[in-house]
């Protein structure tokens, strides 16, 4: 059982990003009505955003602010953390299975000299156990796991566990905790932007992914479209990254990213077992190819037999009817 | 410069998973280096033909893991350790291994240590920083460029697409992402050469680790298959009407818009 949770926030452009209300709702899940603390790091005032936590169910909020907390390194979170870890002495701790969460909760579970439980997509109380869904082999089986000893500490998959209900009327206590975050051996020189402004593809609730019958780097200009009108993120196989149509950070499959959208339009892709790996566990998905027999149409929900080029832009035009109504 | 890769091998991507009495039958699986490891072996060639030293693959696993370590000898890495523990440790997770790893790097004085981000098979990118936390050397992951000038580092990290560029001391622990290089495949001199390349066997007493000390801190209690999806619906018609019928589907049946 754990009681007290520390649900550690992530902000990315000054906003926090929903997977941390996702943590606290996985939070209620598993802490019997037990109290949950939010986190925020910062380098500058944070309590509109530690408001928000508690609007999204956190019961109260610790804030750590310190300059060296501006950008995100694993050695200034990991010392303001630890801190927060060794005044509250938390049951658990929950947070994103996001580019900071891969690389700070290891380090964390190593310092604690405890157990981690990472990507979880489910978690549940069954008894008196805290019991962690999670997928092994790019999600071509499932493994349930517990902490046999130490706290409960996971990190969760965006996009799989709801929020709970924004609500104004919570109130909770923010405090603010001194902590000298130094001696740091990585510095950031400098953050090199190659996405576009808006949603990142792992939490995007709507993923168009383009393969090799896209032809051409140019050839994604009408996804990249399509994604614009659907709130949506652009994703790629692999042999649309390798033939060089797009940066390898867009690669979705068993090398490469692991999404879960909503709706997850694969486009021109033929669905080799390592792409499907990648996305077949996506709520609905549709598939748009000119080959009858592409493995892809074996897991699609809805799939058109098609020329790409053709068939995008009247769904960009259709899309923006339904936006409109 | 003394330069370490650890190396993991995994199941082939092609492979289906089949479950049998809640364990992954692995008795027929093809087996490879986890491809993000490869990245890592790459990469300690490529540093130690710039800067001079020696590459030593590391694994931990069992009797049939000298084929992994094998490839990697033949890719060019100098010499390569088994600890093997398939005798004396039957469900270790990633507490366990970076436990292991600790005691063998216990007087190693490396500088450099690669490894692969994530393993395709449990994916938890765990041992990499726990590893580093435990030597208490700084580790950046998820990296796609390395540059090494004296004691320190110039890295550029993959964050969820954007780089980072990072300025980091030596020694250092970094996990290698897709993007860093190109790995090469093995030449035949090089297989050759491989198989006289040293390879030492430990066993988890040779390190003077107890198994209670590195005794899992989880446990897995099921294992399942994802359900089947039932086969989808291929529209019909006129390529305009299947395009309306779509979006009515997702917005009508599906309830995705």
């Amino acid at each position: 059982m754990s009681e007290k949770i520390l649900v550690v926030a992530e902000t990315k452009d000054g906003e926090l990003r929903n997977v941390s209300f996702e943590a606290i709702a996985a939070a209620r899940k598993i802490n019997a009505g037990g109290e949950i603390v939010g986190v925020i790091c910062a380098a500058e005032d944070a309590n509109d955003l530690a408001q928000e936590l508690i609007y999204y169910g956190a019961d109260r909020v610790v804030t750590v602010q310190h300059d060296n907390l501006k950008s995100y390194t694993s050695e200034g979170f990991g010392q303001a953390i630890l801190k927060v870890v060794d005044e509250e002495s938390p049951d658990g701790i929950i947070m994103g299975h996001t580019s900071i969460g891969k690389d700070l909760s290891p380090k964390l579970a190593s310092k604690l000299n405890t157990g981690l439980v990472s990507d979880a997509v489910d978690v549940e109380l069954v008894g008196d156990q805290v019991v962690f869904t999670r997928p092994i082999y790019s999600g071509k089986a499932f493994e349930k796991k517990i902490i046999t000893s130490g706290i409960s500490f996971v990190t969760i998959r965006p996009n799989n566990i709801s929020t709970l209900e924004r609500d104004e009327t919570r109130t909770g206590d923010v405090a603010s905790i001194d902590v000298d975050v130094k001696d740091l051996r990585t510095v950031i020189k400098e953050v090199v932007r190659k996405t576009s402004e808006g949603v990142d593809l792992s939490e995007a609730k709507v993923v168009i992914a383009g393969g090799r019958g896209v032809k051409s780097a140019d050839g994604f200009k009408p996804l990249y479209e399509l994604a614009e009108v659907l709130g949506g993120a652009v994703g790629a196989s692999r042999g649309a990254c390798d033939a060089d149509y797009c940066d390898y950070s867009l690669q979705i499959g068993q090398t490469g990213k692991v999404v879960t959208p909503d709706l997850y339009i694969a486009v021109g892709i033929s669905g080799a077992i390592q792409h499907l790996a990648g996305m077949s566990n996506s709520k609905v998905i549709v598939a748009i190819n000119k080959d009858a027999d592409s493995n892809i149409f074996n897991v699609a929900d809805y799939g058109i037999v098609g020329d790409l080029f053709e068939v995008i832009p009247m769904l960009i035009e259709e899309f923006k009817k339904v936006a409109v109504s | 410069m003394n330069i370490y890769v650890l190396l993991k091998k995994t199941f082939d991507t092609e492979e289906k998973i089949v479950v049998t009495n809640g364990q992954i039958e692995d008795d027929a699986a093809e087996f490879i280096i986890n491809p993000y490891d490869e990245y890592a072996v790459e990469e300690a060639i490529k540093q130690r033909d710039e800067h001079g030293g020696e590459v030593t693959v590391v694994t931990i696993g069992d009797e049939d893991s000298e084929k992994q370590l094998r490839t990697a000898l033949a890719m060019g890495a100098d010499k390569a350790v088994l600890i093997n523990i398939e005798d004396d440790l039957e469900d270790g997770d990633q507490y366990s291994t970076s436990k292991i790893l600790e005691a063998f790097f216990d007087d190693k004085e490396a500088d450099l240590i690669l490894a692969g981000n994530v393993a395709i098979d449990e994916a938890s990118g765990q041992v990499g920083p726990r590893l580093a936390e435990l030597l208490e050397i700084p580790y950046v992951t998820t990296i796609t460029s390395l540059k090494i000038d004296g004691d320190t580092a110039e890295v550029e990290k993959d964050v969820e697409g954007d780089v980072e560029v990072i300025e980091v001391s030596l020694p250092l622990l970094v996990t290698c992402q897709q993007g860093l290089n190109e790995p090469r495949y093995p030449s035949l001199p090089g297989i050759m050469k491989a198989k006289k390349k040293p390879l030492d066997e430990l066993e988890l007493d040779d390190l003077d680790i107890d198994e209670d000390d590195v005794e899992a801190k989880t446990r897995t209690i099921e294992i399942f298959l994802p359900k089947e999806k039932a086969a989808g619906r291929v529209l019909e018609g006129d390529v305009q009407d299947q395009v309306k019928e779509l979006v009515s589907l997702l917005k009508n049946e599906a309830k995705v818009l």
